[in-house]
């Protein structure tokens, strides 16, 4: 395996320096010349606007895939209740399905799922395997991923995509290591290749700095985890509402995976499993999140941050500075090395908008920057800017809002 | 054979991004001065490694930390700062055949060299990386090793030679795990508070000769290493266009909050 610039070619204009994260590229005399610290990402092959950097020498299995067909969609529920991000799945996984002209399906372990799911049949999807049973009532790696295994198995979906959930984002490795396929992390955008037809999972990278387009070669299926609330959840049109809360009403579109429930073992022994005290900090859950940070001075002016957030129904994050300082606890921290959210309204108080902070939240739908200085970094990201001191303006907007109308 | 809880750290060299900019006229990146650092969770990983190593010492039995890392030969800076951070040893993979690596050859590889290893207990991993960025390394080579894998660990309740069990926090849920040694867990950063190098740690950092081991050496096949042996691609890599025009709310404050109560009723959050 090489990498190598065509001399010929190459007119030394260093763009390829410029995306090479690794600093692996110099150029001497008036040409790029890679160093030995190059990793093959490939950043710069497409950088290069004369086509002139090559990786030769990969060796390429060649395999037959027409086995495989169809999107298959893991549906993850916690104690019967279906996460979110399935049904985004499953809205994503219908247009994928319908770009290849091939089925939609679902894969659902869990227990007592009956008047739990029919809501799954609102989206197009043309059938749906069950495995109900006590073994898959605790969201269990290794018991999980064999019942997985076995489906992919046996149906041989072309597309297997799951949400990238902290369950998810271990189960599909693991899921992906047995099967001995490709796994794309954490995607925001999948499209079918119209020629190729292929999978183009599209994922942010180098803390959301950079997209990245990856494909699965060798292996089917091409399995994915994708962002949760990344994907907009769209029942489909005239989806026959059959009105009732028994799956079983669906037979026609159902199929029980057969399996021997004393054939799962597993490594793991739950001790215990409960709420997170206090307050649910799930940031994810949230469609407004009120963050607050450095400019929010000190712990106790963080009522200040979450009296906003209960007045729309919100929660609160932080910044790292302000979870740094023990101004808050970390679970409430947005950021690469906190937590990525996507609500529907990101409201950012005294937060400067360190590239660290806004990685974890510039895929918010709007974002409201409230800062007191006006060259803060948060306001080439925002929709709405205001310059101020916002313990001026929140404590008035909050007014606003309880009085439930303005004062024009 | 000889009782000692080995403990493996597992670390990768990152770009520090933190110097990464985006030129917003041509949408390229700039890079000032750009450095590769230790992925920011492995420092928690060594931490945490070394921490149940005073442990298992204080309890009476011998423990020991190698950190072992997959990378161009300039990795080994990142092995020496594990070692000023209190790893007692470090393996550097390295060979041209392993660039390009996705998760599943990077795994691939660290098994390979894992299973060189003798009387390990216990693998440590950072949650996620800078630049990729997956967290499936761990996973990945968990099955490989078929040893139970915990990710994303808060804090370790109770390990002895045997077992572990580790709380983890799941989005909204705490879930606390036991399972048997051998195992591996990643952790983030709210496991512990990293200490700073000793002196005597920087001393043996510099000091340490570190043994660097080739595609032969984990006797691997080159069609199963790097890129060859990946079964994903990175075929593009572009910058999100920021298409984002702020819009300004200016006035007093009071007109500031009624202007931006009014946006907030159109969005209808109110
Ligand atoms: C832009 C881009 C996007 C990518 N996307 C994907 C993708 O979607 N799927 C995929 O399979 N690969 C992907 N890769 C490849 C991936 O980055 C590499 O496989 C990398 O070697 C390990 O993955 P990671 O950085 O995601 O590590 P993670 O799985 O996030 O790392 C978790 C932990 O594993 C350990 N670890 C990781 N790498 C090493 C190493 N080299 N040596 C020792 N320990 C290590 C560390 O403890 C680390 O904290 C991508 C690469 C790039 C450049
Ligand atoms: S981008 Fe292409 S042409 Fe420009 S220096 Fe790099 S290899 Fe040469
Ligand atoms: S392939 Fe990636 S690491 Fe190698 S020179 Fe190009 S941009 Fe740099």
């Amino acid at each position: 395996m090489e990498i190598k610039v065509d001399k010929t070619t190459c007119t030394g204009c260093s763009l390829c320096k410029n995306f090479c994260m690794y600093d692996a590229i110099e150029i001497t005399g008036g040409k790029a010349i890679i160093n030995d610290n190059c990793i093959f990402c490939g950043a710069c092959i497409d950088a290069c606007k004369f086509k002139s950097i090559e990786i030769t020498g990969i060796h390429e299995k060649n395999f037959d895939f027409s086995a495989y067909s169809g999107v298959m969609i893991f549906i993850e529920q916690h104690e019967g209740t279906v996460a979110e991000v399935s049904y985004e799945l499953l809205s994503e996984g219908r247009k994928l399905a319908d770009a290849l002209g091939s089925k939609l399906y679902g894969i659902m372990p869990g227990y007592e799922l009956k008047e739990k799911i029919s809501g799954i049949f609102n989206y197009g999807i043309d059938r749906l395997y069950i495995a109900d049973n006590e073994i898959f009532k605790h969201n269990i790696d290794d018991i999980y991923s064999k019942i997985l295994v076995q489906a992919i198995n046996k149906y041989r979906p072309d597309i297997f995509l799951g949400g990238a959930t902290s369950f998810g984002r271990t189960l599909l490795p693991k899921v992906a290591a047995i099967i001995k396929t490709g796994l794309t992390a954490d995607c925001t955008a999948l499209s079918i290749d119209p020629e190729k037809k292929i999978l183009l999972q599209t994922r942010p990278t180098f803390g959301g700095n950079v997209l990245a387009t990856i494909i699965t070669r060798n292996a089917r299926p091409q399995m994915a985890t994708v962002r949760p609330h990344v994907m907009a959840k769209e029942p489909v049109q005239n989806a026959e509402n059959r009105q009732t809360d028994n799956y079983l009403k669906y037979s026609d579109r159902i199929e029980f995976l057969e399996f021997d429930p004393l054939n799962f073992k597993t490594k793991y022994k739950l001790l215990s499993r409960e709420k997170e005290l206090g307050q649910s900090i799930n940031l994810s859950d949230y469609d407004v999140i009120v963050s607050g940070g450095r400019g929010i001075g000190g712990p106790d002016n963080f009522s200040l941050i979450k009296e906003l957030a209960d007045s729309l129904g919100g929660v609160v994050g932080a910044s790292r500075a302000a979870v740094d300082s023990n101004w808050i606890s970390y679970p409430h921290q947005v950021g690469q090395t906190g937590k990525t959210v996507n609500p529907k309204v990101y409201i950012a108080c005294g937060i400067s908008g360190a590239i660290q902070h806004l990685a974890g939240m510039q895929t918010s739908d709007i974002i409201i920057a409230i800062n007191r200085d006006p060259d803060a970094p948060i306001f080439k990201i925002a929709n709405y800017g205001i310059v101020g001191d916002l313990f001026e303006i929140i404590p008035r907007l909050i007014k606003k809002i309880k009085n439930g109308k303005g004062i024009t | 054979m000889e009782n000692i809880f080995r403990i493996i750290v597992c670390i990768k060299q990152v770009p520090g991004t933190t110097e990464i900019k985006i030129n917003p006229e041509t949408n390229t990146l700039v890079r000032e001065g750009i450095e590769t650092v230790i992925n920011p969770f492995d420092t928690y990983a060594i931490e945490e490694g070394v921490r149940i190593k005073e442990r298992m010492q204080q309890s009476g039995s011998e423990a020991e930390v190698t950190a072992i890392t997959m990378g161009p030969a300039q990795s080994e800076s990142i092995l020496r700062e594990a070692i000023s951070l209190g790893a007692d040893k470090a393996i550097l993979l390295s060979d041209r055949a392993f660039a390009g690596a996705d998760t599943w050859a990077t795994a691939l590889t660290l098994k390979n060299a894992v299973k060189k290893l003798e009387g390990w207990r216990l693998i440590i991993l950072g949650k996620q990386t800078l630049d990729g960025d997956t967290g499936q390394v761990g996973p990945e080579l968990a099955h490989m090793l078929n040893i139970p894998f915990i990710g994303y660990a808060s804090s370790i309740e109770h390990i002895s030679g045997q077992k572990i069990t580790v709380k983890r926090l799941a989005e909204d849920r705490y879930e606390t795990f036991e399972v048997r040694l051998p195992a591996a867990i990643s952790v983030g950063k709210d496991i512990n508070v990293p200490r700073v190098p000793s002196l005597r740690g920087k001393l043996k950092a510099k000091n340490e000769t570190i043994p660097v081991l080739n595609i032969a050496d984990l006797s691997m096949d080159e069609k199963d290493a790097g890129l060859s042996g990946s079964y994903t691609q990175v075929i593009k890599i572009f910058t999100p266009k920021h298409v984002y025009e702020v819009k300004m709310i200016e006035g007093s404050p009071d007109e500031q909050a009624e202007e931006l109560f009014t946006k907030l009723k159109q969005l209808n959050i109110v």
